[in-house]
């Protein structure tokens, strides 16, 4: 099979990825202005992430805005610098600026496809830059390889002289993964792939997702919103607020039996085929606090139904509870009686 | 299209109907039938949803109820009738006195709506100042008194700020505390949760849904969201290519549909409640509008077309149970979900797409 | 999980039946933005008048019988006739062959001179808004510093100090005239540097240079060129001005702005020896701005 697998030898056990205490920063605005306005001058987007990403696995990372999940695909990528914190890919450390080979191991797929592809390039002038500048195939090669790129994600080979602008969305989302499999990585980020296309053609992205994860052995972080779509592509969940990660565990588990409070209103607020009852609160109320001021102790104080005089104090780790070590949940009440809840709608009743 | 939707019939007549309604855009590449012929009604107290994807024709549909069409697009034919009174032949003036009080709309992006160099106070209080003849202070009243109804923190004092001080999920409660300051009578929402987190959407949602109950207003939200319309609407019509292609009670229309479109929406779109073993899509792109298909504007892409799909635009035939459907040969779709049921279909016959479908008409050209 | 068998808009397994989808053959978008450049009023007016001028500059020596330098003094002063179209200079030159050659040496220069501040402009206002932090921050000042005085009076103060000739002219324009160009492409390039091609790039490792040459400037340089039609105008401008003030190509040199000047003491009597180089000017001007125009119609973004 000529089909490009992923490059490097990936033989070795263990995870694929491990991040540890990673933080992303940004200053806001200038220092002084932010004295006088009395706020953080430094919005924390990634606050110490504590992640493993393991071979062949699809992970999702949701949250909402202002969880740091975008900010995180951006730095596992490598286009985002890293304040703190340190990366293993395939046990390599990864260093702060990233060389060729590093580079083309970790890819990106955008959320937006009409502004992900340069609008002045066709699709083949894009995928031979690529192939061309990291020699992934010999100089002679390179329009076969194309071609063959271009079938793998459902593109005929008239794609080569097109312009992005006479594609649909979600064949423009095609060329993008296309191009993100170029490098031939060995990790796959696909931040928000379906969120700007229609419904009916987002089927056709995810399926395409999911079998080049069976075909190529390709390991896959989707960032996404939609807990519908977590729950149809991915084996493991990592539910993030506010630049932590706050639960984590195998997907069918964290939509049967949520331990962080906040992964349970998340899916309690999720809409349904099924009449919605009214009557009931909304799962959660109020805003998110601003980045710009993480509230001290639990971050999920402020909005938390159980929030105790603890929960001020100290800041939760992310732990597992005694029955499985692949669930972890950081709450002072996760895994005891008094943290939990109702199982989300219609969870585990397939 | 005379036939009368609604279901059981309120004594009073519908609050909101449209008939045979037909919304062209004048391009450069020739004329755009954004909306050709779409008739449905929206009772009072009650929520309609109109379903559709980008090209649909459900965003034209619910601006030219408003009035608010872009200056290239216009009305051709067709009425809207709000509270017995037909609004398309009216002039701007017209229009103006009677959209306010009775008509509202609430837009999906909150920041582009709302004035950014305006207080928020202000901008709810305009309203009722203008088309009521209130006083300041009575208005002033009246937008604390609303705030407060859509659950805004301290409105004493965030009467006074400006939009771009609120977040996203606020900015939209102002939105809806501009449109409820005249107590209208009719809501239009176009996709007004789309932009927000979901926690947020419930939230929105809910409290829709209350204030709708408490004041008996009547909605009409266009989405794309086949569950945010479940969880809100009684009634549900889903547009394809600038027409409808099926209307009813939305549990009916989700659940059971009797179009194929509908059905191929329904089985591509991830259901967290219900995964399935495959999302199966609907190839192929929608119509152009500016040369559409002849007769049935889904028949290129369904594998349901027989001749007569091709000729024959289809009338909207009324069905029982307070349902209609466009589709000329609905019993296929009706046996694909009972074979579905009883697990005897295999994936590929899962899809209402035809295996190659015609991909020779661009999608430039469609009006969103 | 099954693989859906491949058909329409779905993938097929590898080694199986491929080419479902094809991308629509040229958008009729393109087509219609091609189609239409030749429908723009502005456009074509510009390039027929501009056009005009050029043909004439380049088929001087066809359209003109004299020589425009040589003085003949006993044919000074003469009004138009049919041996001289448009009379003669205080010179015996011939007006009109000095018309047309100073059509060459003006437009040859304006041409020349705006290319140097638009690639100096956009090299370091791209190198200003790619790179961020000193880089913007010194490049802007600097430009502050530009912007601060007049441009003539800069202009005309460093040719001054070069002294008269084309070179310093070249020397001078492009002094004070790149900061415009940098202004517009470091705005254009900050907003366009957030893309997420861009950042499709950044991941796939490739060189900043490439990114800026490849994927960044081919998107903005639009507007550049629209800036640089203006440019050119004022461009012929400076030049006419310094030509009137005697600081530029200096006599016996056919230039518009030196007739201009040489005209003005004959504005009573011979009043066509500085209206006819004047009436050039502005024509000229003309053509290009609404060349410029037309371009600002066609490559405006988001059809």
């Amino acid at each position: 099979m000529t089909a490009p697998e992923p490059a490097g030898q990936t033989a070795g056990s263990g995870p694929l990825l491990t991040a540890s205490g990673l933080s992303v920063t940004f200053n806001v605005g200038s220092a002084f202005g932010a004295r006088i306005r009395k706020e953080n001058f430094v919005l924390r987007a990634v606050d110490g992430i504590d992640l493993e990403i393991e071979r062949g696995e699809a992970l999702a990372v949701v949250g909402e805005s202002g969880s740091g999940k975008s900010t995180l695909a951006r730095a596992l990528t490598g286009i985002t610098p890293v304040a703190a914190g340190e990366m293993i890919f395939d046990g390599r450390k990864l260093a702060a600026r990233r060389r060729g080979r590093d580079r083309r191991r970790i890819q990106m797929v955008f959320q937006d496809p009409y502004s992900s592809l340069n609008p002045r390039l066709t699709v083949g002038s894009m995928l031979s830059e690529l192939l061309k500048v990291h020699k992934v195939v010999p100089r002679s090669e390179v329009e076969s390889f194309s071609r063959e790129l271009l079938n793998l994600v459902g593109l005929s080979e008239e794609a080569l002289p097109a312009y992005p602008r006479q594609f649909s969305g979600g064949q423009r989302q095609r060329v993008a993964i296309a191009r993100a499999l170029a490098l031939r990585p060995d990790l796959l980020i696909a931040d928000e792939p379906v969120s700007a296309l229609d419904v009916s053609v987002q089927a056709t992205i995810l399926n395409l997702l999911r079998d080049l994860r069976a075909e190529l052995g390709l390991t896959l972080m989707l960032i996404s919103h939609n807990l519908a779509v977590v729950r149809h592509l991915c084996n493991r969940v990592a539910v993030m607020y506010l630049g932590r990660i706050v639960e984590l565990a195998p997907t069918e588990e964290l939509f049967s039996n949520p331990q962080h409070p906040y992964t349970q209103a998340l899916l309690a607020a999720i809409p349904t085929l099924e009449p919605g009852s009214w009557d009931e609160e909304p799962a959660i109320t109020g805003d998110p606090p601003s980045p710009l001021n993480i509230p001290s102790g639990c971050r999920f104080r402020t909005r938390c139904p159980l929030a105790e005089q603890i929960c001020h104090d100290q800041d939760p780790e992310l732990r597992a509870g005694a029955a499985s070590a692949a669930h972890r949940a950081a709450c002072h009440f996760a895994f005891s009686a008094a943290g939990a809840a109702a199982p989300a709608g219609g969870a585990g009743q397939d | 299209m005379t036939a009368a939707f609604s279901p059981g019939g309120a004594p009073a007549g519908p609050m909101l109907q449209v008939r045979d309604l037909h919304v062209q855009i004048a391009t450069g590449r020739g004329t755009v039938r954004a909306v050709d012929g779409v008739s449905f009604e929206v009772p009072r107290g009650e929520a309609l949803g109109l379903v559709g994807e980008s090209g649909s024709g459900k965003s034209m549909t619910l601006r030219s109820i408003l009035g608010v069409l872009p200056p290239t697009a216009s009305v051709t034919s067709g009425q809207i009738i709000l509270d017995g009174r037909d609004l398309v032949p009216l002039k701007q003036t017209d229009l103006n006195r009677i959209r306010g009080p009775k008509m509202a709309m609430i837009f999906q992006e909150p920041m582009s709506a709302l004035n950014p160099v305006m207080r928020v106070g202000a901008q709810i209080a305009e309203g009722p100042m203008l088309h009521q003849g209130l006083s300041r202070a009575k208005a002033a009243e009246r937008a604390l008194d609303l705030m407060r109804r859509v659950g805004i923190p301290h409105p004493e004092r965030r009467m006074r700020s400006y939009p771009h001080e609120f977040s996203g999920g606020m900015r939209q409660r102002v939105m809806i505390a501009i449109a409820l300051a005249c107590e209208p009578e009719v809501i239009l929402c176009d996709e007004p949760t789309t932009a927000l987190d979901v926690t947020i959407q419930d939230q929105i949602l809910r409290l829709l849904a209350r204030l709708c109950r408490e004041s008996g207003v009547s909605l009409l939200f266009v989405t794309h969201d086949l569950p945010v319309v479940a969880q809100i609407c009684q009634q549900v019509a889903v547009m394809y290519g600038g027409r409808l292609a099926e209307y009813g009670p939305v549990q009916d229309v989700l659940h059971d549909p009797r179009h194929p479109y509908t059905l191929g929406l329904v089985r591509s779109a991830p259901d967290f409640d219900n995964v399935r073993e495959a999302l199966v899509p609907i190839p192929g792109s929608p119509p152009s509008l500016i040369s559409p298909p002849d007769g049935c504007r889904f028949h290129p892409r369904c594998k349901f077309a027989e001749e007569d799909c091709q000729v024959v635009e289809p009338p909207m035939k009324p069905l029982p149970g307070g349902r209609a459907t466009a589709c000329l040969h609905y019993e296929r779709t009706i046996e694909s979900l009972e074979a579905e049921r009883a697990g005897q279909l295999d994936p590929v016959d899962l899809q209402v797409a035809a295996e190659r479908p015609d991909e020779a008409a661009p999608a430039a050209g469609s009006a969103p | 999980m099954s693989i859906t068998a491949g058909a329409g808009d779905q993938f097929a397994p590898t080694g199986g039946a491929l080419v479902e989808l094809a991308p629509r053959p040229a958008d009729r978008g393109v087509q219609a933005r091609r189609a239409t450049w030749y429908k723009n009023p502005a456009l074509m007016a510009g390039l027929i008048i501009t056009g005009i001028v050029l043909i004439a500059a380049i088929i001087a020596p066809l359209i003109t019988f004299y020589n425009p330098i040589t003085q003949n003094l006993t044919d000074a002063l003469q009004g138009p006739s049919a041996a001289h179209w448009l009379g003669t200079d205080q010179f015996g030159r011939d007006t009109w062959t000095r018309l047309v050659y100073g059509a060459r040496l003006d437009l040859r220069i304006a041409f020349i001179a705006v290319l140097f501040p638009f690639v100096l402009g956009t090299v370091l206002g791209a190198i200003a808004a790619y790179f961020g932090g000193w880089f913007d921050l010194v490049i802007m000042r600097v430009v502050d510093v530009v912007v601060a005085f007049p441009f003539f009076v800069l202009l005309i103060a460093l040719v001054f100090v070069l002294g008269p000739g084309a070179r310093s002219i070249y020397i001078a324009i492009t002094l004070v005239g790149w900061v415009s160009y940098a202004r517009i492409v470091r705005g254009e390039i900050l907003v366009a540097k957030r893309q997420e091609y861009v950042l499709a790039a950044q991941s796939a490792g490739l060189s900043n240079t490439r990114i800026m040459g490849r994927h960044l400037l081919p998107n903005v340089i639009s507007q550049a060129i629209i800036y640089g039609m203006s440019d050119i105008v004022q461009d012929i401008l400076a030049i006419v001005t310094l030509g009137y003030l005697g600081l530029g190509i200096p006599p016996p040199a056919a230039e518009w702005g030196s007739m201009i000047n040489g005209g003005q003491n004959f504005l009573s009597t011979h009043w066509e020896l500085t209206t006819f180089p004047g009436l050039a000017v502005i024509l000229v001007g003309l053509g290009l701005s609404l060349i410029g125009d037309g371009l600002a119609d066609i490559l405006r973004p988001g059809q």
